[in-house]
């Protein structure tokens, strides 16, 4: 789910903008006025969107209008528009809870750490991989690290769970190099670490794709030149491929920043427990407790708008410096 | 002039060239042991036996032959429906989703069209905000969705990312080809369906994949809609129950099932074995679909 959320944010922005620009110019692309022999000959489409619209206000605009739960004292029995308004009331509730503020401390510091490892292992593994010549062993390579990213989380966890317990492949390389077997996830310490590597274990391979493509577009003949100049292999990284997919580098980058909010709910909720709780709880399953659990939908709801509207500012923040970069011709 | 360079290049094969070739060729061999290890593992606790794969220090081949844990899997009443859930929502899901997406990247498509740009902004609207939990739990109560199979294949099938890839494609079809069947009298869906879709069978193969990967894998929406009803797990939820039965008592998973019997089946390997039946499937498939997820990666994220 990630994956599609990072590249849904890279393709986005740049179609708003279109559509602003033609808002503003219109001269610049032809537009067909509206008049009833038009809409008689394009019934089909009308039709078509006729359906989309209510399809869309059903189930993506509807939920949005829930957000008004945020500021009522919301019961099912009085519903959306006869509950009690309370204002702010519930997030301040929020406000003054050390636990919700512990998630966001827990939702920020995972999903930054990984941003930071997801995005560097890729890099690295696709330039890595660009480099091994062999074509049939890089093919190879490149269809193992794929496998990952298909499997569910839930797959994904109870593997990792079997390879950290206590009779796991990890700890008896630990035993092998002279520690103590100890069991990873009764200690605060291990979870985010944990965490990253499930994320960049699961990733790494699907996220190189992109690096991977952007590296086979850079002219040859730089490297012919290079070689010829007497470069060496960390030379040619170094000048030619790390510059080359520069641009790539800092869409991506500036586009997933938009997402760090939500970097992890699965893992965090599927190997997480009641004794590492304080690191392992993060904002989606705050939302989840008390939204699910304890039936204080307006709670839940005041904790979900919180995140929505952070990772909204983040986005236009983002687009804003994607921009002054002008990197736009990526897309 | 090629031949130049390598005679060039040949000599010059330095000492820090040699030492980047080995560490790179042993940072592979480290990333695929890293990734292939534990799949293969679990894979060898699944056929080993019961109590003894509870010792650990399984590797990749099992230490003593069984393959009572799948028998138990797949006698699991739960276990037959999830998997029926699961094939029939990754089918009929797909099909929906690549139906609707491509009729609504169709239409927004068509430079003539008389609402394009509203309509596209209309769907690149729900990229950026979305209602989020509560919201959606309260909207398929309302509508009577939770509880059911749609609420699978519904809600999530029209999607901002995938319309956009496809209109993407579609874009880059010349107007030409309208053009001349509007002239013959062809009708807009005519032009969709004889014209645009053969055309762009690529990028439904993409979309396709995607869809596929995701409703097969997906658990949350079983626990969230249809915790109660048996009959719509998925096995992704089933496994998802049976990983939490470990989690929640660390360790302690030494009890067997069925202490009747001397054959001896445990939760580790019963999970084990569900793991493996889960991500067969997917497993056989991606290696051959690979050139369809890497255009389509390529469609949504860099174009130059």
């Amino acid at each position: 789910m990630a994956d599609t959320n990072d590249t849904m944010v890279q393709s986005a922005p740049v179609k708003t903008n279109n559509a602003r620009r033609r808002k503003r110019k219109p001269g610049d692309e032809f537009k067909t006025p509206i008049t009833v022999k038009e809409m008689k000959k394009q019934s089909f489409l009308l039709g078509c969107t006729a359906l989309f619209v209510i399809y869309g206000i059903i189930f993506n605009y509807i939920p949005i209008i829930g957000w008004l739960m945020a500021f009522q004292k919301y019961t099912p029995k009085d519903g959306l528009f006869g509950s009690q308004f309370v204002g702010l009331a519930k997030f301040k509730f929020l406000f003054d809870d050390e636990v919700f503020l512990r998630d966001i401390r827990n939702t920020l510091a995972m999903g930054i750490i990984n941003l930071v490892t997801t995005f560097i292992m890729a890099i690295v593994f696709a330039i890595l991989l660009n480099e091994i010549k062999n074509t049939l062993a890089k093919k190879c390579i490149q269809t193992i690290s794929y496998l990952p990213h298909f499997l569910s989380w839930i797959v994904v966890c109870g593997i990792l769970h079997d390879a950290l317990s206590i009779n796991g492949i990890v700890n008896d390389v630990i035993e092998f190099f002279g520690g103590e077997r100890f069991n990873f996830f009764m200690y605060e310490g291990w979870f985010w670490p944990i965490v990253a590597f499930a994320q960049n274990w699961k990733e790494t391979g699907w996220n190189a794709i992109i690096y991977l493509a952007a590296i086979t577009s850079i002219d040859p003949c730089l490297y012919e030149a290079a070689a010829i100049d007497g470069a060496g292999r960390w030379a040619k990284i170094k000048y030619i491929t790390l510059p080359g997919i520069k641009p790539t580098i800092m869409i991506l980058l500036l586009m997933n920043v938009g997402n760090v909010l939500n970097a992890g709910f699965e893992v965090q909720y599927i190997l997480g427990n009641d004794v590492i709780k304080k690191v392992a709880e993060t904002i989606d399953i705050y939302c989840l407790t008390w939204g699910v659990s304890k039936w204080d939908y307006s709670l839940g709801t005041a904790a979900g708008v919180f995140k929505s509207l952070v990772s909204i500012v983040l986005i236009v923040i983002a687009n804003m410096l994607a921009k002054r970069a002008g990197e736009e011709r990526l897309f | 002039m090629i031949k130049v360079n390598t005679t060039v290049t040949k000599p010059r094969k330095s000492g820090a060239d040699v030492a980047f070739v080995v560490c790179n060729t042993l940072f592979m061999i480290a990333f695929v042991v890293i990734t292939l290890y534990p799949v293969l593992n679990t894979v060898a606790v699944s056929f080993n036996d019961g109590t003894d794969a509870v010792r650990g220090h399984i590797g990749l081949w099992p230490r003593i032959f069984s393959i009572k844990s799948y028998n138990t899997v797949l006698q699991k009443p739960t276990m037959k429906t999830a998997a029926i859930v699961s094939v029939l929502r990754t089918i009929i899901g797909t099909v929906l989703a690549l139906a609707t997406n491509a009729l609504l990247a169709f239409v927004v498509s068509r430079k003539k069209f008389l609402f394009k740009s509203e309509l596209s902004l209309f769907w690149v609207i729900t990229m950026y905000v979305n209602g989020g939990m509560i919201p959606y739990i309260l909207l398929f109560k309302t509508l009577h969705l939770s509880g059911t199979f749609w609420v699978y294949v519904i809600p999530g099938m029209l999607n901002a990312f995938n319309m956009l890839v496809m209109r993407t494609y579609m874009n880059g079809i010349p107007d030409s080809l309208e053009e001349s069947a509007q002239l013959d009298g062809a009708g807009y869906f005519t032009i969709f369906w004889k014209i645009i879709s053969p055309l762009c069978l690529p990028v439904y193969a993409t979309v396709a994949l995607f869809v596929a990967v995701g409703q097969w894998n997906s658990w949350f929406d079983t626990m969230l809609y249809n915790r109660m009803e048996d009959k719509y797990t998925t096995l992704q939820y089933e496994l998802m129950k049976l990983l939490n039965s470990v989690t929640s008592n660390k360790g302690q998973n030494s009890s067997t099932n069925n202490t009747t019997q001397q054959s001896t089946v445990t939760p580790v390997t019963v999970r084990a074995a569900a793991t493996v039946i889960t991500m067969l499937p997917i497993i056989c498939l991606y290696p051959f679909l690979q050139r369809y997820f890497v255009t389509g990666l390529t469609i949504g994220g860099v174009k130059e």
